[in-house]
């Protein structure tokens, strides 16, 4: 379920599609787009246009020119429909396949009795056991179980899920491979953020965006003025003795109003939250993705967005007097018990096998928050491993003196944003570990990129301010929060929001859900709880902390490509006003075949050629408007200027090539 | 011929050499910083507050500041139809000139109050001194309306969020007793040296160069030319307005005149730049207008100083140009660019006879006024302005990929509506206006003054004038009809103040909202790329809505008499 780059248009849905284009051409579904509507009416007319002509009028021109004009208007609309339909279709495809993930499966019932998953409801408890898939989306309430979740994730290493912590959380059709749970079922059949996605893809409950409805009424106003000058020119016409068919007002209006955006504006919104989708975030609203776009603060965690997971030991230091050789052995042996990253990153470093060293009936002193060290006890050695205070504590209590050199080396390591562990051998300490947050490849690249969008990032650490200086230096963040406690997020977001910035944020654990709450823009990861699922307004199936960085290019491509497909249906207008204009009063006024600049044919042709374009300019652009406008970080002038480039000036450009070619075309069967 | 170039080039020179400390003066007036003329005025003023129970210290909302703007704008309007009605008997009348019927006092009323000054009658024999007098008066207040309006803008637009945006009627008293009072005291009395007269004695018997008796009429000229022009106004105080030779006697105060229609609009940008501090919006701003004006004043200029090719064609020579309906003391290049000049700012006063111009100079006369904003009214044309700047960010908010805002302020439905609703209301004006007219000829084809593509052109050019507050005409029409004085009357009211309302409601929803600190990723509005955004928007939402109706006018006329 990686984004995949699948054909735009594939069979099965172009299919769907078609059969879409022709039911949502019921005025009703039409009337919520007003330029598409006014479209429609259109049609109507030119439909009895037609009727009267068969019953005998003259005056309109002959029956097969307002039938083609008729037709031609029809699959204006019918393109229009096509488009949402195709990014209705692909988005629903995209959230089927996820929902094949959780067809029927049964599900053991901890009251012993076993149903079909679609009969659990929300506080049902079930049982799951290696080897059986999760019937529905749940919390653990009880036990701890390795579970693959490639079937949502695409990524094969099995991931940890256990009762009580942040990672609670277990997602219907995913696979335990080991052990035995007791989930809670947390949502309704039906109810799961899937399937609210799928319905918001749908249509169904799709509501406007606020951008959308600003830019709806943009387009309503462009429609208007085309109303306004459509009717009076009527008396116009025949104030100069000049006489229009109904056809050629019927075009002229047709083509002056954004026909091209007014057609495709749903589909950019559809196919924003698909793109989302694809990248395997699933939105809430059409809205969460809109604002991502204007995003002006991030707050990311350190671990795992900006650090590769956990810290890694990366230097051995012994004090003075102190052979490495010794030094080493006490530090290995006072890790072979240690179950964290850490504590094996030691071994690690060390390159030798704990087993290799002599340690007669090992003791192993577990961590505790109290003692804040752990270790070894075997013989009459006490190897102890720690915080730099807790050693210090145990050296200088034991009446030994801690060693300035050491006391020297761990303020280096501080401040070089690594974590000092000081390791003492029978209450002497004996050296220093160096441990060292790893900071993934290529993240100073996306930071200077966000940089470049006008992004500040922050960083969200456990760390001393120390520490997190330095990382956040070496990664290119603008700034941190250290110490972090979940109210220190929730204070920084309200900070920055009181001061009029929009906040991103990701988050997993219960003690983020106020602070994805608060957020502008909250991506919740699937592994957390339910609680911070419902708090954000999306949900990463990856579980990605970077995954918030393609969220916001998602957004901006969303607004851009609503953006530039505006501009282009406009400037269009320029050129199909040279095209209709000569053609509605050449008749009358033979001197006006000055204004038909591109020589076409006849005022039918140019009339025909017109409405062609602008119906098959639709098609055209629908990839452009599934696929979005390509978002270059190259600040907002520049973008600015390219985007007018390319979509003002060809927006000029195109339909006087493209009108000239099809009239060629329609004047060889004239 | 290089004379009259130049001749052009120190007009618009002085023109922004004197803007530049004006708008700095006006930015300090708004900004209730003090000035060297506050000795003088700070006492009168404060008399006008004493009686009128104003506090002008206490900020009100934009709301407020709007309802007041409106009912005093009506008070005027009262006074002025009693006026115009009954001047046979108020004092002031030594011509006798009589009173004025229901509908042209209708029309003359509200076109002074709107500063159209449209002048369905002529300023010789439809008026009396009192009546005169009374339009000088309201010529400005209606100015100090437009400019309070902008001042209103102003304030909302400066960095923060508002609550109120001044007082309206500080505002609007100050424009008059600080700016345009010093400055038409200072215009009136370059204009005596020029020769313009200043009497209240009534007509005056000359001979003639062939013996006869003429009966000339004078007035107060000399007090009523300054703000016809300061107030972008553009009224005449006779029938022929600044061709007339007692009201623009020569190249010198043409000039003068010229300098001071042009003078508040250029110096109004920069004080929008300085009030909000962002002296590099002004200069865009101006820019952007400066380049419109030049693309709709140099053709003008060319083509009217290259003559008729008509005439030509009957073997006439025409070196002066195209001298139809023009002065030979003011030149034929001078006639063009004052053509534009007087069109894209709503002054609307006219030295040479534009129905006698080419046709293209006719549509782009048309043209100036359907766009309405390159400089603009006093004050207006910055709020006029202001409408294209908000689809412009929209548009290009957009492309940018970030949700629209205008100097830290989100664009939201509310305000595109208001916008859509005032873009959409100058071409609505126009085009149903000319529609009526055309599909009723029993009411206009007898006024028009040519037939065929020009006539349609007079009625297209009375309503887009009355629409865009303009007041100059097509000369040709017989305009003093119940049909042209009550149909253009009720466009000018609604193309007066609803363009004012609009704006003015946005700046001030915006002026309430939250101030988003800018990033790289903001659209920077101060740039020339956003002012060439700006110039296309008003190209294609402007021009583009009335291309089919200057199609059948001035286009359809230029190329039947190819």
């Amino acid at each position: 379920m990686k984004p995949q780059h699948k054909s735009l248009f594939q069979k099965e849905l172009v299919g769907e599609a078609l059969r879409q284009s022709f039911v949502k051409l019921n005025p009703r579904t039409l009337f919520r787009n007003p330029v598409m509507f006014t479209v429609w009416i259109g049609t109507l007319i030119m439909f009895f246009v037609c009727l009267w002509i068969l019953a005998g009028e003259k005056g309109q021109g002959s029956f097969g020119y307002n039938l083609i004009v008729f037709l031609v208007l029809l699959l204006t609309l019918l393109f229009a429909n096509f488009a949402e339909a195709i990014a209705e279709a692909r988005g629903k495809a995209q959230a089927d396949s996820l929902r094949k993930t959780r067809e029927e499966t049964p599900a053991r019932l901890a009251t012993g009795k076993t149903v079909s998953s679609a009969e659990l409801r929300k506080g049902d408890m079930f049982i799951c056991e290696a080897g059986d898939i999760i019937p529905a989306d749940g919390e653990i309430v009880e036990g701890l179980a390795t579970i693959d979740e490639s079937a949502i994730t695409g990524e094969s290493a099995p991931v940890i899920r256990e009762a009580g912590g942040d990672k609670s959380s277990v997602t219907g059709g995913t696979k335990v491979l080991s052990d035995k749970i007791k989930v809670q079922v947390t949502t309704q059949p039906g109810e799961s953020f899937l399937d609210k996605m799928i319905a918001l893809v749908e249509g169904a409950s799709r509501q406007k965006t606020p951008n959308e409805i600003a830019l709806t009424i943009l387009l309503a106003g462009f429609t208007l003025v085309f109303v306004i000058v459509c009717t009076t020119l009527k008396p116009f016409g025949d104030f100069a003795n000049i006489t229009i068919t109904i056809a050629s007002f019927i075009a002229l209006f047709v083509c002056l109003i954004p026909t091209t955006i007014g057609g495709l504006l749903s589909a950019i919104g559809i196919a924003g939250m698909d793109r989302a989708l694809r990248a395997n975030v699933i939105t809430k609203s059409g809205k969460a993705v809109e604002t991502a776009g204007d995003i002006d603060v991030l707050l990311l965690d350190k671990t795992g967005t900006i650090t590769i997971g956990n810290r890694r030991a990366t230097h051995f230091y012994p004090a003075a007097g102190i052979e490495e050789k010794r030094f080493v052995r006490a530090s290995v042996l006072s890790s072979m018990a240690d179950e964290t990253p850490e504590g094996k990153s030691i071994i690690e470093l060390a390159k030798t096998d704990p087993l290799s060293y002599a340690a007669p009936e090992p003791r192993f002193v577990k961590f505790t928050a109290e003692t804040r060290c752990s270790g070894i006890d075997f013989g009459d050695t006490r190897i102890r491993k720690g915080a730099t205070d807790a050693i210090r504590n145990i050296v200088t209590r034991a009446g030994n003196v801690f060693p300035a050199g050491i006391e020297e080396q761990v303020k280096q390591i501080s401040g070089n944003g690594g974590t000092p562990l000081v390791v003492s051998e029978n209450e002497q300490a004996i050296g220093v570990i160096e441990l060292q947050d790893i900071i993934k490849p290529g993240i100073q690249e996306r930071f200077q990129r966000l940089r470049k969008m006008g992004i500040k990032t922050v960083m969200v650490t456990g760390d001393n301010p120390l520490t997190a200086k330095y990382i956040a230096e070496k990664a290119g963040v603008d700034d941190f929060i250290a110490e972090a406690k979940p109210e220190d997020k929730m204070n920084y977001i309200r900070r920055e929001q009181s001061e009029g910035r929009l906040v991103a944020m990701m988050g997993d654990g219960t003690n983020d859900a106020p602070a994805l709450a608060q957020a502008d823009v909250g991506v919740a990861m699937n592994s957390g709880t339910q609680a911070a699922k419902e708090a954000g307004n999306m949900v990463d199936l990856d579980n990605d902390p970077t995954k918030l960085i393609e969220v916001v290019e998602i957004g901006k491509q969303l607004l851009m490509t609503r953006g530039t497909l505006t501009t282009f249906s406009i400037a269009n207008d320029v050129a199909k006003y040279f095209a209709i204009i000569p053609a509605l009063f050449i008749t009358a006024v033979p001197a006006l075949q000055g204004l038909n600049i591109m020589a076409l044919h006849s005022p039918q042709s140019a009339i025909l050629s017109a409405v062609i374009f602008n119906a098959v300019i639709i098609p055209l652009l629908i990839p452009l408007a599934l696929k979005g406008v390509a978002y270059k970080p190259i600040g907002a002038s520049a973008l600015l200027r390219r985007n007018l480039f390319l979509y003002g000036l060809g927006g000029i450009i195109v339909p006087f090539i493209g009108i000239k070619l099809i009239d060629m075309i329609v004047s060889l069967f004239l | 011929m290089n004379t009259e170039i130049l001749g052009i080039l120190a007009m618009f020179l002085i023109t922004l050499l004197l803007a530049l400390p004006l708008g700095k003066y006006i930015a300090r007036i708004y900004d209730g910083q003090r000035t060297f003329l506050d000795p003088v005025l700070g006492p009168v003023e404060r008399l006008f507050f004493r009686i009128s129970g104003i506090d002008p210290n206490e900020g009100w909302s934009w709301q407020k500041n709007l309802v007041a703007l409106l009912v005093i704008n009506g008070v005027w309007f009262l006074l002025g139809m009693f006026i115009l009605m009954n001047m046979n008997w108020l004092p002031l009348n030594p011509d006798h000139n009589p009173s004025q019927g229901a509908h042209l006092a209708f029309n003359t009323t509200i076109s002074f109050l709107v500063n159209c000054n449209l002048q369905h009658y002529s300023g010789e024999s439809g008026i009396s001194y009192l009546g005169q007098l009374y339009l000088m008066f309201l010529q400005f207040t209606t100015a100090a309306t437009g400019m309070a309006g902008a001042a209103l803008l102003f304030r909302a637009l400066r960095k923060g969020t508002h609550k109120t945006y001044g007082n309206f009627f500080s505002d609007y008293l100050k424009t008059c007793t600080r700016i345009l009072l010093p400055l038409c005291l200072v215009m009136g009395v370059m204009l005596l040296f020029c020769g313009t007269p200043m009497t209240m004695e009534g007509k005056q018997q000359m001979t003639g160069l062939q013996g006869d008796t003429l009966q000339v009429s004078t007035g107060p000229v000399a007090a009523f030319v300054p703000i016809k022009h300061l107030g972008t106004n553009g009224g005449g105080f006779f029938g022929a307005n600044s061709a007339h030779p007692l009201e623009n006697p020569g190249y010198g105060s043409n000039m003068i005149e010229m300098v001071a229609q042009m003078l508040i609009p250029f110096a109004m940008i920069f004080a929008f730049g300085i009030f909000i501090r962002r002296r590099r919006m002004a200069w865009v701003i101006f820019g952007v207008m400066t380049l419109g004006f030049l693309a709709l004043a140099v053709p003008n200029t060319y083509m009217e100083a290259k003559g008729n090719p008509a005439i030509a064609h009957m073997g006439i020579g025409n070196q002066l140009g195209n001298m139809e309906g023009k002065e030979v003391r003011l030149g034929a290049a001078a006639a063009g660019y004052w053509s534009i000049a007087t069109t894209v700012i709503s002054t609307g006063s006219i030295n040479s006879m534009h129905d006698s111009h080419m046709p293209l100079s006719g549509m782009n006369e048309l043209l100036a006024m359907m766009i309405n904003c390159f400089y603009g009214g006093c004050g207006v044309g910055i709020l006029n302005y202001f409408i294209f700047i908000i689809l412009a960010v929209f548009i290009s908010g957009l492309m940018v990929g970030r949700t629209p805002e205008f100097l830290g302020k989100k664009i939201e439905a509310r305000e595109m509506k208001i916008a859509m609703i005032i873009a959409l209301l100058h071409p609505l004006l126009i085009l149903a206006g000319t529609a009526l007219a055309a599909a009723f000829p029993q009411y206009t084809t007898g006024t028009l003054n040519n037939p065929g593509f020009h006539g349609f052109s007079e009625m297209l050019y009375e309503y887009t004038s009355s629409a865009a507050n303009n007041g100059s005409g097509f000369e040709g029409l017989g305009d003093n009809t119940p049909w042209w004085n009550i149909t253009t009357g009720f466009v000018l009211i609604l193309g007066r103040f609803l363009p004012i309302i609009g704006p003015v409601a946005i700046a001030g929803i915006l002026g309430s909202k939250k101030y988003i600190p800018e990033s790289a990723g903001t659209l920077q509005t101060d740039t020339p790329t956003f002012g060439f955004m700006t110039l296309a928007v008003i190209a294609i939402v402007a021009a583009l809505a009335f291309f089919p109706a200057l199609t059948l006018g001035p286009i359809a006329e230029f190329f039947s008499s190819k």
